[in-house]
């Protein structure tokens, strides 16, 4: 499903003597099927956008297209029931929206609202627990029981249960250790090659949008400045630094590295395996043909 | 007098005691804190990090084994006056706001400790300047972004000049550049006024700062030393579910991928030294 957001703009308390301008003009599309992370600087309006994929918050100024949907400023948007289903968000800390007594029924929640058969929906669960490494008999403990990595993966299982055509996270990973982050970006990505899940990641980490996107959009101030593909973005290191974000690590060691060998590497480097690839290759190839 | 800040003997602590197969959160911990030390408590998620932070300014009590704080033995009535000399930020500032405006919220504390209006104003300006902040005095926290928001909240510790700052993954919500700068500021506070820094964290180059790392898995202290003597028992950290130093983990894959290198490197620049010797060298 695409989403398209057209010269919006959003003005929090709008017409209030505390509004506060978060967008303005931000155009962007979000293909179906893309995995597109959004980066910027603290308070660059990544999370405002964020919040109009699903038209939690309306656009003051222009339009947001999600799938048919055309949400737009000043017209009152009815039943956005389907919008809400279809757009899934992991919000920062989702574990504090657990509330239920189990984790079986704490996940069934949402699909059984939307008139999921009992059946379907216990069987979600079960699945889920399962993909997002969790042990079956949580099921039936009470989520507040858990340690904090796994009311995360509880609270995930309970958006994927819902089975949006868009997954929206926000960064999903923020307190866990290195194993838990690893083995939930995995399972986002899996999701998305093998479902075709289209994928919104919003994020600070530039490590997670090189590995995993294959578009980056950068906000700053409110601003959709640039969009395009994690190699353009990434390797452009002075505009990077114009919107006061730094290279990935793999990029700043690639770069060091070339300057102090005084050569040129073949390709950009998004992730660390490919960074050590292709200095192994700088470094072996240069021997051999002695 | 007692150079040790901070102190624990043979801990032992249990969500519920009344129930013998709820494995302890805590099991029989010792380790102690020096006055002016920078201490990384690293550990995967579960492994019992919180915990001690929770025991550490006695919101939880030990079931066996003794918490000490400020040449004091925690107990009820020590509570308070340990408490005065700690500042502590949690991972998510969302919820420890309570003010209306960050300047507030910084003087919260500051008005429960009964500081004087006037020196109040100073040091609640003083601390926003510490963490970038002055520029939001007035504003609202709610409408603050994450890591806004953890700079205010940092800011509300330091305001009250502990001797202990303890950051409980403070850090983990804000950008790099935001990191890095929180970090800074807490260093040289460390050398303008002494104070002593345990820093929860997952964050491994954040660790990597601290004059001593204190490894928790499953509840026991697993490994305790310099930065560089616990990333050099590299397996055992991974197999912990914690990670390597990026420098580390890029010589591992370099490795792998053919390239002999023989030493350990901890920072980017050691190994670009290292690969630049070896390039040379062909």
């Amino acid at each position: 499903m695409d989403i398209l957001l057209q010269e919006v703009g959003y003005s929090y308390a709008k017409d209030t003597p505390f509004e506060k301008r978060a967008l303005t003009d931000v155009s962007l599309h979000i293909p179906s099927g893309s995995y597109t992370a959004i980066i910027g600087h603290t308070g660059s309006g990544k999370s405002t956008v964020l919040q109009h994929l699903n038209a939690l918050l309306k656009p003051t100024e222009g339009s947001v297209m999600i799938g048919e949907r055309k949400i737009e400023a000043g017209v009152k948007a009815k039943n956005l029931r389907d919008v809400r289903r279809q757009v899934g968000i992991v919000f920062q800390f989702p574990e504090q929206q657990l509330f239920d007594e189990t984790v079986l029924k704490d996940i069934m929640f949402g699909p059984l609202n939307y008139g999921v058969p009992e059946e379907e929906a216990s069987r979600r669960a079960h699945e889920l627990v399962e993909q997002l490494g969790l042990p079956p008999e949580v099921l039936t403990k009470s989520p507040f029981d858990l340690s904090g990595g796994q009311m995360r993966r509880v609270a995930i299982a309970g958006v994927l249960a819902m089975e949006p055509d868009v997954l929206v996270l926000d960064e999903p990973t923020a307190g866990l250790d290195p194993r838990g982050r690893r083995e939930i970006m995995d399972l986002f990505h899996r999701l998305h090659i093998q479902k075709g899940l289209t994928t919104v990641l919003v994020t600070h980490s530039m490590e997670d949008a090189a590995r995993y996107a294959d578009r980056v959009a950068i906000m700053h101030n409110g601003h959709c400045v640039v969009t395009g593909e994690p190699e353009e973005i990434f390797s452009n290191e002075e505009q990077l630094g114009d919107y006061r974000l730094e290279p990935p690590r793999t990029i700043r060691l690639q770069r060091k590295f070339e300057a102090k060998a005084g050569i040129k590497l073949g390709a950009i480097s998004l992730t660390e395996e490919a960074l050590a690839k292709n200095i192994a290759l700088a470094l072996l190839e240069g021997r051999d043909s002695e | 007098m007692n150079s040790n800040i901070l102190s624990f003997e043979n801990v032992t602590f249990t969500y519920a005691p009344e129930d013998e197969t709820v494995k302890p959160a805590v099991k029989d911990l010792s380790f102690s804190i020096q006055d002016g030390e920078w201490i990384a408590l690293v550990g995967h998620n579960g492994s019992g990090k919180s915990t001690i932070a929770k025991l550490m300014n006695g919101l939880l009590f030990p079931q066996t084994g003794k918490v000490s704080a400020m040449g004091r033995m925690m107990e009820e009535e020590s509570l308070w006056d340990i408490r005065s000399q700690m500042g502590m930020v949690f991972q998510n500032p969302d919820n420890q706001f309570v003010g209306a405006t960050v300047q507030d919220d910084v003087a919260f504390a500051l008005e429960n400790n009964g500081v004087p209006h006037k020196e109040m104003v100073l040091r609640v300006k003083e601390a926003l300047h510490q963490v970038k902040m002055e520029a939001y005095f007035d504003h609202e926290p709610h409408h603050l972004s994450g890591g806004q928001k953890q700079r205010v909240a940092i800011a509300g510790a330091l305001a009250l000049r502990p001797r202990l700052l303890i950051l409980d993954e403070a850090t983990s919500m804000l950008d790099p550049q935001g990191r890095m700068e929180v970090i800074e500021t807490i260093r040289e506070l460390r050398r303008a006024t002494g104070l002593t820094v345990i820093s929860i964290t997952h964050d491994l180059e954040e660790a990597a700062m601290a004059d001593r790392i204190l490894v928790m898995n499953a509840g026991h202290k697993q490994l305790e030393g310099t930065p560089e003597a616990v990333f050099l028992s590299g397996n055992q950290l991974t197999t912990m579910g914690l990670d390597l130093p990026f420098a580390m983990r890029m010589t591992h894959l370099l490795r792998e991928a053919g390239v002999e290198l023989e030493a350990e490197h901890m920072t980017e620049d050691e190994l670009v030294d290292d690969l630049w010797t070896y390039y040379s060298r062909k």
